[in-house]
């Protein structure tokens, strides 16, 4: 899902910089509020978390491959705002020291991987554990559901950003500039092979640790409702 | 142990574990992801490299290219591009943090 430099054309590009411009100040404006020292420690192993999941290939045997973000299981113990931090930091630092994913789609990267991802896996699971207690069973099955449904919407998003590319930058004798396979390859593609494998893997992924913290220290799953309510006072 | 202890040290496991990313794609001979490509692929599909694309794609020369596999498969390369991965970006979140806690009018 990592989109290189030379697939999207500039305008693309430039869309999704300044789209994310006011996203990432506000993500740095809420996480200075809600961010305690205890929790900086948890931002950075949430983080190296993500940056590591996203190295475990996933093969489609003779196809090609994909990867969990792990974005759904920071946003869930640390808030979307923490989450879009910590998968940006990951984002940079991936497409700075190892190639992996462009500079100039940065922007459009992050709008899925460290924005969409984040926000709809968060909204998901508070809606779907809503009102039902720390240790419920409840709870393991949302954070899966919204890591399967979040990762999806990433991957489409994703699909659709290649694909208005031939749309948008071809020469008058019909050559593509950029992305050469329009909407109806590239949302398709991107779409099945998440929906089929790679959603399952970040549903599982999300699900399990959700299920070790309950039973090993369910206070964790409560921290980011603690923090809003020390700053309420 | 504190479950935040435990937490390092799963990072740690998931570290060793990485190659695993590497080795099954090319045991069950899985190529790159969808639209990733390089250009040389890019060529053999499409039966062109568009200009654009070729123009882009090799604007930032990353200094490990492919975690630590451009010449090649290298499980230790993929364990020590993970192993330092991990300590830029945490030092990158705490530096990030106390430019935050710093920073009065954000």
């Amino acid at each position: 899902m990592h989109i290189p430099d030379g697939y999207l054309g500039p305008a693309t590009c430039g869309f999704f910089y300044l789209i994310m411009l006011p996203i990432w100040t506000a993500a740095s404006r809420a996480v200075k509020k809600t961010l305690n020292a205890r929790q900086v420690p948890m931002l950075a192993i949430g983080a190296a978390f993500s940056f590591v999941i996203m190295m475990f290939n996933i093969p489609i045997p003779g196809g090609s491959t994909g990867h969990a973000v792990g974005g759904v299981l920071v946003a869930i113990l640390l808030g979307p705002w923490a989450a879009c931090i910590a998968i940006t930091v990951t984002l940079v630092i991936q497409a700075l020291l190892f190639g992996d994913g462009g500079i100039t789609a940065l922007g459009a990267n992050c709008f899925n991987m460290a924005f969409v991802l984040p926000f709809t896996g968060y909204y998901i699971y508070k809606l779907i554990s809503y009102n039902c207690p720390e240790n419920s069973k409840r709870r393991i099955i949302a954070s899966g559901i919204a890591g399967y449904l979040a990762l999806n919407l990433a991957a489409l998003l994703t699909g659709f950003e290649f694909g208005i590319q031939p749309l948008l930058h071809h020469t008058p004798s019909g050559q593509f500039l950029y992305c050469p396979y329009g909407l109806n390859v590239a949302v398709p593609a991107m779409a099945v092979e998440h929906l089929l494998i790679f959603g399952w893997v970040e549903a599982v992924v999300t699900a399990l640790v959700i299920k070790y913290l309950q039973k090993h220290d369910p206070q964790l799953l409560g921290i980011k409702k603690e923090v809003e309510d020390e700053n309420n006072y | 142990m504190k479950t935040i202890t435990k937490l390092w040290a799963g990072l740690g496991i998931l570290i060793l574990l990485s190659p695993l990313g590497l080795l099954l794609p090319e045991h069950f001979k899985a190529q790159e992801a969808w639209g990733e490509w390089g250009t040389d692929r890019i060529k053999e599909m499409v039966g062109y490299i568009p200009r654009g694309l070729e123009k882009f794609s090799g604007l930032w020369q990353p200094p490990i290219p492919d975690y630590g596999q451009e010449q090649g498969a290298s499980v230790l390369g993929y364990m020590l591009s993970a192993l330092f991965g991990i300590i830029i970006v945490v030092a990158i979140i705490f530096l990030f943090a106390k430019f935050l806690s710093k920073k009065d009018n954000l």
